[in-house]
C-alpha cells in the first residue's frame, strides 16, 4: 500500500505491506534505528516517537495508519544551532548522566519532550507519574527525572527567549 | 589542562553523544547485504520426549530458506553447550554434569528449549513458517521446584540423575559448628525463599552471523557481555572453528546485568547455519522469548540458623540451601549458589564458626546462572534477615547487635571461616554514616505519626560485604574455574600523543568509554579526549575475559594501569636520552618528562613523536614505537561493603507497600567517577527493590508453564516506584591493586532486598509478624496482616 | 501479523459497508487489537480504521447529557474542559487509562468495544448508566457488557458515540496491577437525584454493579455505610498477582474510596 508521511522534515513516499509497524518503517525500511524495540506487550516504551506532535508507541502502530502524519524520531531531534547541534532536552540527559546502556534513552527522550509541552512547572511526581510507559533497568530513573526536569525548564527557558526575540 | 579529566573526577560521558541522537549500533540494528531471517521453534512443553520435527508444511511457505533442527546439528557433530565452571560435592566428587545440546534432539527439559531455527527472507515469513512445524510430543509429568525435585519418585530431568541432584557443596567447619550451636544460650532460625527473577535488560538478545567462503572466516556479533570468550567457548568447543578463522563482535549491548554473560545455544545455533547456508543469518529475541530462554537468577530455599551467646554475639552461623538449577547447566550456572554464596555468610562479623551445605538442583525450568549480584544477594539476605529476627527475639537493638559482632578496622586483613581474606574495609564508619544520614534516631516520631494516617511505617537496616573484582586464576581454578579470570589491556600511544586503549572488558552502559580514559588521563597528565576506549570486537582486542562479577575497574582497569605504567618508563628511558640526563633523574608529572633540578623537559606528545620518528632515539637498547600490554591476575577477590537504610509505608487496606526513602552508604575504594557510581547505585538499589517488592518470575507447578511470561505479569519497577536515593561512598582503599578499587557495579542489588525487607518486618512487626518472603507485593502483605490480626485459635 | 486489508473511510455509513462487505474488523487506537494481532492470536482479513471518520470525533454536553464520540481519544477526554465541567470524575478516569502514549491513541469506542476485563471505561459506562450509540440502535449501559471481551454488539456494528447522563457526584478508584498497570480492581460510583450506582471492573470476567451497595450508599452516601458490605470471592478473577478473595476485599477498599471522593467534589 502506497503512503506518503514527513519524516524528521523530509517527506517520502513509501509502497509498504498492511502489517508494517511504524516502527519497522523506520527502523527496517528508513534505516533509523535509533528508535528501539525492547518488549512485545507495548509497555516499555523504547519504540517511542512523536506523531503529529504527541507521543506515540511506534511498535503498535501500523505504518499505513500514518499515511498524511507528521513523524518526528530521535535522529530528527536538533537544537536552536540547527541540524547537528542537540535538542535541550538530549543537553539535560547527557548534563544529568540520564542515561547508560542508551537503549531506553530515544523513547525515553521523545517521551520527555511531550512531556515537557504539557507541563508549565512540573514537579518530580509528574515526572515520575509520566514514566509509567517508559523502562529503564539501568538507571533506576533518578537521574532520567533529573534530566527531565532539567530539560523541560531549558524548553520553556529557550521558548520564552525565543518569543522575547520575535518582539 | 592536567588531571581536569582525571581519577575522581565527574566527567560527563564521552559515549552519550551516539545514544541521545540514536546513533547507537545496537545488534538489532546492523544489517548485512543478503541477510536472512531466523526463528526458533521451542517447546511450549516443561518436560516431552521429543519423537519428531516435521519441516514440511514450513519449508513449502514462500520465503523460506531452511528448517534446522536439533537432529541436524547431531548429524553434523556439533558439540554441546559448554559449562565453564565444575563444582565438587561433599564426597569430592564432581558434579553431575550431563549434556547440554544446542538445540534439543530427544528431550525438551524446559518451556521454552529450543528444537528448530526458521530461517527466512523476513522475519514475518519466518515466524508464520515457525508456527507451520509440527512438532511431536510425548509430554512427561514436569517438576518446577527444587523442594518437589528432590522427593523420591520425582520426574527426573536427566534419565541418569535420577534424584535431580546436580551437586551436594558445602565450605566452612561442621564440626566447629555444630559445637557452637550446642553451647548457644539462644538459637536463631529462619526459613525463607529467595525468589527467581528474570533479568530483563532493555535490549533484547539478538545474534548476526555470516560466513565467508573466500576466506574462510566466520563472523559473530552478539548481544554479549565477554565475547573473547565466546570466540573460544563456541569457536573451540562447540563449532570446530580455528580461533585465528572467527571473529565474536559485541557492539553497543543495551544492558547485560549477567543476563548476557553466558554462551548462549541461540549465539551456537545462528553461527552454525550460518556458515551451513553461506548466507548472514539475524536473530533477535522477542521479549516473552527471552522470558523463556534468558538465564534466570537467585531461586533458593534456604533454612538458617543463628548460634549466639547471652549478650548476643555470634558464635555460629549454619546455612542449609536448595539451589534451583533450572533444566540445563548454564556457562556459570553451578558456582553462583556455591562458591559466590557460602564465602559471603560471614558478611562484616567475626562469626568464628561458619558451615553452609547447598544442593544444586535440576527442573524443568528456565536454566538459572549470575544474574546482578549472583549469589551475594542472597547471602546477604539470609544473613541480614537472620540478624534481624535474632535482635528481635532477644530483646537487642538492631543496631546494637551488629555493632557487637563487626569486624573491627584494626582486624583488616581479616580471614573469615569461609575462604575469604577481606583486605580492607570500614563496616562501622559505614554503618555510622547511613544511619546519620536516614536519621534513624528520629524514625520513632515517623512511625508514630504514620499510625495516624492508619499506615505501617518500617525502617530497616542491612549491612553487608561482597566479593568481586572476579577473579585471581589459582583459586578460582581451585573452585572449579575452567578458566582464567584475568584481564588484559593494551595501551597504544599514537605519533601524536593521542592513546587507544583496547581492553577486554565489555561495557554495556558501565561507562568505560570515560572511566577508563579517565585512569590513563590521570596517570599521563592529558585530557580524556585524547584517549580513546574500545572493546568488543576480538579482531581488534587481545583476549579478554570480559564483563561480570564487577571486574571491570579491579581486574580491567588494573591491567590498563599497568600498562600505563609500562608506557611512562618507556618514555622516561627515551626522555632520558633526549634530554641527556640518567633515567633516576627523571621525572613524569603533569605531562612532562623532566630533568630533576632543572628546567629541561619534554612533553609527553613530544616523547610520542621521537619513538615513532626515532631519529634522536636510544636505538641500540630500546624499540621504536609505543605500545604497551599488560595481563593482570588480580591477587586477590575486591570486597566492596556498606551499609544501606530504607523506610517504607504500608497501607493495610490494600497491601501496598511504598518505598519511602533509601540510604546508600558503600565503601568502593578509590572512585574514579562519582557521577557514574551514583549511576551504578541507582541501578543496582532499583533492581534490589524490584525483587523486595515486585519481581518474580512464577511456574505453574503443574504444567511447568511459565505465568509471569511478559512485562503484563512480571512487574518491572517503573520510575513511580522508587523513591530519590541518597548514594554516599565511604571508602577504604583496596590493599592489593595500584589503583585501590574494590568495583561497584552490583553492591546495590546485594545489599537492598535485605535492607527493604528488614524495613518491612519492622513496619508490620507491632502484630507480630517476623518474616516476609520476597516479593512483599500487595495480595501477600494484606494476607499476612489478615491473618495477624485474627484472634489466636486455641493450641 | 498476517495479510490484511486495510481500509480507511470517511464516512459511518462507509465504514459499515466495509465491515460487512470484508469481514474485517474496526480498529479504532489499535491499543488493544494490534497487540493481540502482532501474537497472531487474531488474524482478521481485513482492517477498517476509523480514524478517518470525523464524525466520531467530539465531545459535547447539552440537555443534561454529555455526548463523547466513540474515536475520541484518551488524552481529550482528559484535558477536555466541557468533561471536567459536567462529569470530572470521567475525565480523571481517562487521564489515569494506560501511559500518555496509550492515551494519545487509544479510544472510549475501542475500549468499551473491547470490554477488557480490566479496562477502566466500562465502569464508568455501567457506573454513570450511560447509553452505548451504534450506527443503528441504542444500548443501555446495563445490557451491553455481557461477558469476557464479549458484548452485545452485533457483527459489523459500530459504536458511534457514548452519552452520558450527569450525575451529582461520582468518582472512580483503581487499584492498579504492579506489573500490568491495569484495574486489579476498579470502582465507579455515581449519585444520582433518584438513586446510586456502583460499577466494578478488573475483579469479575465482566463489569458488574453492586446493589447491596447501591441501597446502602442511596440511603447514606458516606464510606461509613458500606462498611459491612463484604462481596463473595466466588466468580472473581485470580490471578499470579491478586487472588479471588483479595479482589472482593479490595472492591469493598476501592467503593470506599470512591465514595469519599465523590462526596468531597461539589455537586
Amino acid at each position: 500500500m502506497e503512503l506518503t508521511l514527513d519524516i524528521n522534515g523530509r517527506r517520502i513516499k513509501a509502497d509498504v505491506p498492511t502489517d508494517m509497524l511504524l516502527v519497522d518503517l523506520l527502523r527496517e525500511r528508513l534505516g533509523l534505528t535509533g528508535t528501539h524495540v525492547g518488549c512485545d506487550t507495548s509497555q516499555c516504551g523504547a519504540c517511542v516517537v512523536h506523531v503529529d506532535g504527541v507521543s506515540v508507541k511506534s511498535c503498535t502502530m501500523l505504518a499505513v495508519a500514518a499515511d498524511g502524519a507528521r513523524v518526528t524520531s530521535i535522529e530528527g531531534l536538533s537544537g536552536a544551532g540547527g541540524k547537528n547541534s542537540l535538542h535541550p532536552m538530549q543537553i539535560a540527559f547527557h548534563e544529568n548522566h540520564g542515561l547508560q546502556c542508551g537503549f531506553c534513552t530515544p523513547g525515553m527522550i521523545m517521551s520527555a519532550i511531550d512531556f515537557a509541552g504539557r507541563h508549565a512547572a512540573p514537579t518530580e511526581a509528574d515526572v515520575r507519574h509520566w514514566l509509567e510507559g517508559n523502562m529503564c533497568r539501568c538507571t533506576g530513573y533518578q537521574n532520567i527525572v533529573a534530566a527531565i526536569l532539567a530539560g523541560t525548564a531549558a524548553m520553556h527557558a529557550a521558548a520564552a527567549t525565543s518569543s522575547l526575540e520575535k518582539v | 589542562m592536567g588531571n581536569v579529566t582525571g581519577i575522581g573526577a565527574s566527567i560527563l560521558r564521552k559515549e552519550d553523544l551516539r545514544f541521545i541522537t540514536g546513533r547507537g549500533n545496537y545488534v538489532a540494528d546492523i544489517k548485512l547485504p543478503g541477510m536472512t531471517y531466523a526463528v526458533f521453534v521451542r517447546s511450549p512443553h516443561a518436560h516431552a520426549k521429543l519423537l519428531g520435527v516435521d519441516a514440511r508444511a514450513a519449508l513449502a511457505m514462500p520465503g523460506v530458506l531452511a528448517v534446522l533442527t536439533g537432529a541436524d546439528m547431531k548429524a553434523d557433530k556439533v558439540g554441546g553447550i559448554p559449562c565453564g565452571w565444575g563444582i565438587t560435592g561433599k564426597d569430592g566428587l564432581p558434579m553431575k554434569e550431563p549434556p547440554h545440546p544446542a538445540m534439543a534432539y530427544d528431550k525438551v527439559r524446559h518451556v521454552g528449549d529450543p528444537i528448530a531455527l526458521v530461517v527466512a527472507e523476513t522475519v514475518d515469513l519466518a515466524r508464520l513458517a515457525a508456527d507451520a512445524v509440527v512438532v511431536d510430543y510425548d509430554v512427561l509429568p514436569a517438576v518446577v521446584g527444587v523442594l518437589e525435585a528432590l522427593r523420591p519418585g520425582a520426574p527426573a530431568v536427566f534419565e541418569d540423575i535420577p534424584d535431580n541432584l546436580c551437586c551436594d557443596w558445602e565450605i566452612g567447619d561442621r564440626a566447629a559448628t555444630d559445637a557452637a550451636f550446642a553451647g548457644a544460650a539462644h538459637v536463631a532460625r529462619i526459613s525463607l525463599v529467595n525468589n527467581r527473577l528474570v533479568g530483563n535488560p532493555m535490549e533484547p538478545r539478538a545474534a548476526i552471523a555470516q560466513y565467508e567462503r573466500s576466506t574462510d572466516r566466520t563472523t559473530l556479533y552478539s548481544t554479549s557481555q565477554f565475547p573473547h570468550v565466546v570466540k573460544l567457548l563456541m569457536g573451540n568447543f562447540v563449532l570446530g572453528i580455528p580461533q585465528h578463522k572467527l571473529r565474536v563482535v559485541a557492539p553497543d549491548v543495551g544492558g547485560g546485568f549477567g543476563v548476557k554473560q553466558f554462551h548462549y545455544a541461540e549465539e551456537a545455533v545462528v553461527t552454525w547455519a550460518a556458515r551451513r547456508l553461506e548466507v548472514p543469518v539475524k536473530w533477535v529475541s522477542e521479549r516473552s522469548e527471552g522470558f523463556v530462554s534468558d538465564a534466570q537468577g537467585r531461586d533458593h530455599v534456604t533454612e538458617a540458623e543463628l548460634a549466639l551467646d547471652e549478650t548476643g554475639k555470634f558464635l555460629a552461623l549454619r546455612v542449609s540451601t536448595l539451589a534451583n538449577m533450572g533444566g540445563y547447566l548454564s556457562t556459570f550456572g553451578p558456582n553462583i549458589p556455591t562458591n559466590l554464596y557460602g564465602p559471603l555468610l560471614a558478611g562484616v562479623y567475626t562469626t568464628p564458626a561458619i558451615y553452609c551445605e547447598v544442593k544444586v538442583v535440576f527442573t524443568n525450568t528456565v536454566p538459572v546462572d549470575a544474574y546482578r549480584g549472583a549469589g551475594r544477594p542472597e547471602a546477604t539476605f539470609v544473613l541480614e534477615r537472620l540478624v534481624d529476627v535474632a535482635a528481635a527475639e532477644m530483646g537487642i537493638d538492631r543496631v546494637a547487635i551488629r555493632r557487637r559482632n563487626m569486624i573491627p578496622t584494626t582486624a583488616y586483613p581479616y580471614q573469615t571461616p569461609v575462604m575469604m581474606e577481606y583486605d580492607s574495609g570500614d563496616p562501622s564508619g559505614c554503618l555510622d554514616r547511613a544511619l546519620a544520614q536516614a536519621d534513624w534516631d528520629g524514625f520513632p516520631a515517623r512511625r508514630a505519626e504514620a499510625a495516624k494516617r492508619g499506615k505501617y511505617r518500617g525502617i530497616g537496616l542491612a549491612t553487608y560485604v561482597e566479593a568481586c573484582g572476579l577473579a585471581p586464576s589459582r583459586i578460582a581454578g581451585r573452585l572449579g574455574a575452567r578458566g582464567g579470570l584475568y584481564e588484559s589491556a593494551t595501551v597504544r600511544v599514537h605519533a601524536t600523543g593521542d592513546v587507544t586503549v583496547l581492553i577486554g572488558t565489555h561495557c554495556h552502559g558501565q561507562g568505560h568509554e570515560t572511566t577508563f580514559a579517565q585512569i590513563v588521563s590521570d596517570k599521563l597528565g592529558i585530557p580524556a579526549d585524547k584517549i580513546e576506549v574500545v572493546f568488543g570486537d576480538t579482531d581488534k582486542v587481545q583476549f579478554g575475559m570480559g564483563t561480570y562479577g564487577s571486574r571491570s575497574l579491579s581486574v580491567g582497569g588494573s591491567a590498563l594501569a599497568k600498562s600505563v605504567d609500562k608506557v611512562i618508563l618507556k618514555g622516561r628511558k627515551i626522555a632520558a636520552y633526549m634530554l641527556e640526563a640518567g633515567e633516576p633523574d627523571i621525572v613524569f608529572e603533569d605531562g612532562k618528562f623532566s630533568v630533576t633540578g632543572t628546567d629541561r623537559s619534554l612533553r609527553f606528545d613530544e616523547i610520542c613523536l621521537a619513538a615513532y620518528i626515532p631519529h634522536n632515539y636510544p636505538l641500540e637498547v630500546l624499540e621504536p614505537g609505543l605500545e604497551e600490554q599488560s595481563f593482570y591476575d588480580p591477587v586477590n577477590f575486591t570486597f566492596p561493603g556498606g551499609a544501606h537504610v530504607a523506610e517504607v509505608e504500608i497501607d493495610p487496606d490494600t497491601g501496598s507497600v511504598q518505598l519511602l526513602s533509601y540510604v546508600a552508604v558503600d565503601d568502593i575504594g578509590t572512585v574514579i567517577n562519582p557521577m557514574i557510581v551514583a549511576g551504578q547505585l541507582h541501578g543496582g538499589i532499583t533492581q534490589g527493590a524490584g525483587q523486595a517488592l515486585c519481581e518474580t518470575a512464577v511456574y505453574d507447578d503443574a504444567s511447568g508453564q511459565l505465568l509471569s511470561g511478559s512485562f503484563m505479569d512480571y512487574a518491572m519497577p517503573r520510575a513511580d516506584i522508587m523513591p530519590n536515593m541518597k548514594i554516599i561512598t565511604h571508602s577504604t582503599r583496596c590493599t592489593h591493586n595500584d589503583l585501590g578499587v574494590k568495583g561497584c557495579g552490583e553492591v546495590g542489588t546485594i545489599g537492598s532486598p535485605a535492607t527493604v525487607i528488614n524495613a518491612v518486618v519492622d513496619a508490620l512487626s507491632p502484630l507480630g509478624i517476623t518474616h516476609v518472603d520476597m516479593p512483599a507485593a500487595p495480595n501477600r502483605i494484606w494476607r499476612l496482616i489478615q491473618a495477624a490480626r485474627l484472634p489466636k485459635a486455641a493450641e | 501479523m498476517q495479510g490484511f486489508t486495510y481500509h480507511r473511510p470517511a464516512s459511518v455509513a462507509d465504514a459499515v459497508a466495509l465491515l460487512r462487505s470484508t469481514g474485517g474488523t474496526g480498529i479504532a487506537g489499535g491499543m488493544s487489537l494490534l497487540p493481540v494481532m502482532k501474537h497472531r492470536l487474531a488474524t482478521p482479513p481485513a482492517l477498517v480504521d476509523l480514524s478517518g471518520v470525523a464524525a466520531l470525533t467530539g465531545i459535547a454536553a447539552s440537555g443534561g447529557t454529555l455526548s463523547i464520540g466513540a474515536m475520541t481519544r484518551h488524552v481529550a477526554v482528559a484535558d477536555s474542559a466541557v468533561v471536567a465541567a459536567a462529569i470530572p470524575a470521567l475525565a480523571s478516569l481517562a487521564a489515569g487509562i494506560g501511559d500518555p502514549a496509550v492515551r494519545n491513541r487509544g479510544t472510549i469506542g475501542g475500549a468499551i468495544a473491547n470490554a477488557d476485563p480490566a479496562a477502566d471505561y466500562p465502569a464508568a459506562i455501567l457506573g454513570l448508566g450511560a447509553t452505548v450509540v451504534t450506527d443503528r440502535r441504542e444500548i443501555a449501559g446495563d445490557d451491553f457488557f455481557t461477558g469476557l471481551f464479549t458484548t452485545a454488539l452485533a457483527p459489523g456494528e459500530l459504536i458511534v458515540a457514548l452519552r452520558f447522563p450527569l450525575p451529582l457526584a461520582a468518582a472512580y478508584a483503581k487499584f492498579r496491577s504492579p506489573a500490568s498497570r491495569y484495574a486489579v480492581v476498579g470502582v465507579f460510583v455515581a449519585r444520582f437525584a433518584d438513586g446510586v450506582r456502583v460499577a466494578v471492573t478488573g475483579a469479575a470476567p465482566s463489569v458488574f454493579r453492586v446493589a447491596d451497595m447501591e441501597a446502602a450508599l442511596a440511603a447514606r452516601f458516606a464510606p461509613s455505610a458500606i462498611a459491612g458490605i463484604a462481596i463473595p470471592p466466588d466468580g472473581l478473577n485470580g490471578d499470579i498477582h491478586a487472588e479471588p478473595a483479595f479482589r472482593a476485599h479490595l472492591v469493598g477498599v476501592m467503593a470506599a474510596r470512591a465514595v469519599a471522593a465523590a462526596s468531597s467534589v461539589a455537586a
